[in-house]
């Protein structure tokens, strides 16, 4: 390449997102100034999307490994072991910055960009899950970005044809200027035939497939590691549209291909596209790569190398074939109507090159990309702790009824159904149990065998706000809890964690801390971390979201004759409830829908006691001891109970409280904790026997007709209750269609 | 019996379909290519599955409508081929005149997934013989653009035909005559919105759809 006099000044340098200490490292790496081209390569695979340059070295301290685990971070998405030759792989990531600007086609694409991930390694997408943080419902804004978020998830899903079965939904005003979407997808592999994106050996082809490169979304990764402003808007160009059509060709033919012995590896081109899926293939397998841009399949006349590196152009994916094997890929692409290429090949020089036009473009050693990253040990400070409240200076509802209702009618409890009918929850019949019912987690089948996963996504940002390392380990233990609460072995999660600007010390303390917090607790449950996403920079105009690292938990149910969900209750069982109650209301949502307080210390989990309850319910789902089960949290006993009442059809009654006051009793949100519905002759030994280990059990009511009662407390109609938590949501969108 | 299950780009109830055919005949269907010219020898029955063929672009089926299968089909059920079509199948059963009337957009413009209540209007039909006449059924739906619509002279032809087989006890998405399902008027072709695919099984969405697979069969 020709030595030029110098093209980068310091505006160009700083539009890339680079310090001055980076580029510095550039200049040394390359022993000469980058061209525009090289700049652009290093400025996104350096942007803390990519490089997780503030994350890094906290996430290096979670468990990732155990028995079960196939393949750990640092791949596509994670891969378990279910037995029977049989893997899954999962993994969930964040969406949150296009979603807010383009909310239809942000969560579209983050609808795609999952499942890509998944089946990129050898999966057929078997279902999806969503997390979803909205500012309060009267915010000006809400009602649009619910409304296109929701028929983004499902435009994409639904067209696909892999069933949306579950998720959560939360309104806060601290996600007024930053939404949050963060999609889950598992997959379903043979445990023997799992890909990978280490590129091997030398002057092997390289093959683009799936939709061709346009100007859309260029730049997206940089957009995903700054702040919004008041001028965020014009960033929608940077957000890519997706093609749901071109994805499930994309699924069929690469799982078609994937059948023979053509692939040597594969990689889907996500944030930073054609760049980071080429040197991640490179960098993984120790290769250098080559590739001919003029053979880029192009929407757009006189896109420029720079434009087709940097494109975020959507439903594309990037494969090293095995030599001699090129026409049988051809083909299958070919037979499903894909844009296909051989647009490089590997090399054995370490060096990314570009040609374009017949001139060399880029010749970038690819090691320095990786290694090279900036990787920042930012200062964070721990967050003042919060006092525990005691429930005894708590105010007490003078009308129970009247709380009761306005807690089952508030935004995070209300029912979600105008959502999930959005959702095809059905399609692939293997959905035993989805959203449809409220469980605490999504039961589906093995394809064509007895057994089943169960998935849950989980967070409470508001412990996780009120203190980052409790609620870190409360997020883990809900989606173990709910996992268990169906009867499933959980297996591993996947987090996505979404944070403010880490630069500022505080939001950096509760990154650290929520993840300290979450990793203790999948040490105590055995229960790795085998995938995620960082989603940092979630503030607007200097406002951050609530700390959110939104948990997604699978499990394992071995045999489908033993399960469990809430929807099993009958007349003339008794409630039981596993665990201590001491009446916890801080951080509660009985202090915020009723007192409009978000204070308090955050209920403590107590792992060992978690595990202890957990393994007992496990027992007593396999036993068969219980016909139905739901976790305890938001909202407590009381709203565990009205859930299972609605799920079961049939009416609760609930005793007075043993001793305190009965706010604590019903709303209190202690945790490890489960409501039982067990028939009359399995009381005694389901009681005896968790007394002998230990374990608080307690009779708290019994099950049967159409109210829902509190002893001294509230009484009202189950049907009456059960319309208005139904109605929410439909009012607040009332005037969308 | 063989029976097959055509494939178009995006079908993506293809293997439900399959599932079914497979529970009620005891054999794997056949799944046939979109490209193909003619249905192999000897099929009896034929499924066209829902899905989003070619993405829903244009119209929800119109495209699919017009592949080189389905001309075949077609001819073929001029002579007596029996054929059904569920969701997507419905929609281009409609859009390669097979069947009468169109699917339009649900009248809340949003996609619904749901399970639903249908009345299985007669049993005096190749396709629902095995059910009692006006019993009730529960069938999953699942789609964007299900409100059956028909003009004026042509809905008073397959009303008073007979040609209703099921209508929703609670209209979903605008359908004239809370029509869920219809056939031709050789009583050979079927469409209908609701997924009897997806209820054949007491572990995900119940069994009534089987007797649909049965009726069918039996006639054949």
């Amino acid at each position: 390449m020709a030595r030029k006099k110098s093209e980068m000044t310091p505006e160009i340098i700083a539009e890339h997102g680079l310090s001055d200490s980076e580029y510095e490292i550039i200049l040394d790496r390359l022993g000469r100034e980058p061209n525009l081209n090289e700049l652009g390569i290093f400025s996104v695979m350096w942007s803390e999307h990519c490089s997780y340059k503030s994350s890094r070295r906290h996430l290096a301290k979670f468990l990732t490994t155990g028995d079960r685990v196939i393949q750990g971070p640092g791949e596509n998405a994670g891969v378990i072991d279910i037995d029977d030759g049989d893997a899954i792989i999962f993994k969930m990531e964040s969406h949150n910055h296009p979603s807010y600007i383009e909310p239809y086609q942000g969560a579209a694409t983050g609808v795609g960009g999952i499942m890509r991930d998944v089946f990129t390694m050898g999966a057929r997408p078997i279902a999806l899950m969503n997390a979803l943080r909205f500012g309060e419902p009267t915010h000006w804004k809400t009602k649009q970005l619910v409304s296109g978020v929701v028929a983004g998830i499902g435009g994409y899903g639904n067209c696909v044809g892999v069933p949306t079965v579950g998720g959560e939904t939360n309104f806060h005003k601290g996600y007024n200027g930053n939404i949050l979407v963060n999609a889950m997808c598992v997959g379903l592999a043979r445990a023997d035939n799992v890909f990978y994106s280490a590129a091997k050996g030398v002057g092997n082809p390289i093959f683009y497939v799936g939709s061709k490169t346009g100007r859309d979304g260029i730049h997206g990764a940089t957009m995903a590691s700054a702040e919004f402003d008041d001028d965020s808007d014009e960033k929608r160009p940077t957000v890519q549209v997706g093609d749901p059509f071109t994805e499930k060709l994309l699924i069929e033919a690469c799982l078609e291909l994937m059948e023979t012995d053509a692939i040597i590896a594969i990689q889907d081109m996500g944030a930073a596209g054609l760049t980071s899926s080429s040197i991640e293939m490179a960098d993984k397998g120790g290769v250098g790569i080559e590739l001919n841009l003029d053979k880029v399949p192009q929407r757009e006349p006189d896109m420029t190398a720079y434009e087709m590196m940097l494109s975020e152009s959507q439903e594309r994916m990037l494969m090293v074939i095995q030599p001699g094997k090129e026409k049988l890929a051809f083909d299958v692409f070919e037979k499903w109507e894909l844009d296909v290429a051989q647009i490089g090949k590997t090399t054995d020089t370490g060096r990314l090159v570009l040609k374009h036009n017949r001139k060399k473009v880029c010749d970038i050693p690819i090691a320095p990309l990786a290694d090279d990253a900036p990787n920042y040990d930012r200062p964070h400070v721990k967050p003042e702790p919060r006092p525990v409240l005691d429930a005894a200076d708590i105010h007490e509802t003078q009308d129970y009824n009247d709380a009761l209702l306005r807690i089952m009618t508030s935004p995070n409890i209300a029912s979600k159904r105008w959502i999930w009918e959005q959702y095809d929850r059905h399609v692939m019949s293997d959905t035993v149990d989805s959203s449809q019912s409220g469980g605490d987690a999504a039961i589906v089948r093995i394809h064509g065998t007895n057994k089943a996963v169960a998935i849950t996504t989980d967070c409470t940002p508001r412990y996780v706000e009120a203190d980052p390392y409790e609620g870190g380990k409360q997020c883990v233990a809900e989606t173990w809890r709910n996992l268990t609460c169906v009867g499933a072995d959980p297996i591993a999660i996947t987090d996505c964690l979404n944070f403010g600007n880490p630069e500022r010390p505080e939001i950096m303390g509760q990154f650290v801390g929520a993840i300290e917090g979450m990793n203790e607790a999948c040490h105590a449950f055995d229960y790795p971390v085998v995938s995620g996403n960082v989603s940092l920079y979630n503030e607007t105009n200097g406002q951050a979201i609530p700390p959110t690292p939104a948990v997604g938990g699978v499990g394992l149910i071995p045999d489908l004759h033993k399960f469990a969900t809430l929807k099993g209750a009958q007349t003339g069982d008794t409630l039981i409830l596993i665990g201590d109650t001491t009446g916890w209301l801080g951080a509660s949502i009985y202090l915020a829908e009723i007192l409009s307080r978000e204070d308090g210390a955050p209920p403590p989990v107590n792992l060992s006691v978690e595990k202890l309850n957990g393994d007992y319910v496990r027992k007593l789902i396999r036993n068969r001891r219980v016909n139905a089960v739901h976790d305890l949290s938001d909202g407590g006993l009381a709203v565990a109970a009205c859930e299972m009442a609605f799920g079961s059809g049939v009416g609760m009654a609930l005793s007075a409280p043993p001793s305190g006051k009965r706010h604590g009793w019903l709303f209190g949100e202690d945790q490890a904790r489960y409501l039982l519905a067990v028939e009359k002759n399995s009381v005694n030994p389901v009681i005896s026997t968790a007394k002998a280990k230990g374990i608080s059990a307690t009779i708290v009511g019994t099950v049967g007709g159409n109210r829902i009662q509190a002893a001294d407390a509230f009484d009202v109609s189950l049907d009456k209750l059960l319309a208005a938590n139904e109605a929410w949501l439909p009012n607040l969108m009332a005037g969308d269609a | 019996m063989q029976t097959a299950v055509i494939r178009f780009p995006a079908s993506n109830c293809d293997r439900d379909a399959a599932v079914a055919l497979e529970k009620v005949t005891g054999r794997k269907p056949l799944i046939v290519w979109h490209r193909e010219t003619e249905l192999p020898a000897g099929v009896g029955f034929v499924v066209m599955p829902g899905g989003f063929s070619y993405g829903d672009y244009l119209r929800s089926g119109a495209i699919a409508a017009r592949s080189p299968i389905v001309q075949d089909i077609k001819a073929k059920s001029e002579r007596g081929l029996a054929v059904a079509g569920f969701c997507n199948g419905f929609q281009i059963l409609t859009e390669a005149g097979m069947l009468p009337g169109a699917l339009m957009r649900n009248t809340n413009l949003k996609f619904v997934c749901r399970p639903e209540r249908l009345k299985v209007e007669t049993a005096d039909s190749r396709f629902t013989k095995t059910y009692t006449a006006k019993s009730e059924v529960t069938f999953p739906v699942a789609h964007h653009d299900g409100n059956y619509f028909a003009d004026k002279d042509t809905l008073a032809r397959v009303e008073k035909g007979g040609q209703v087989l099921f209508r929703y006890l609670n209209n979903p998405n605008g359908s004239l005559n809370d029509i869920a399902g219809i056939v031709n008027e050789a009583g050979n072709v079927f469409g209908m919105m609701p997924h009897p695919e997806r209820a054949i099984d007491p572990m995900h969405g119940g069994t009534d759809g089987i007797n649909l697979f049965k009726s069918i069969l039996e006639t054949i």
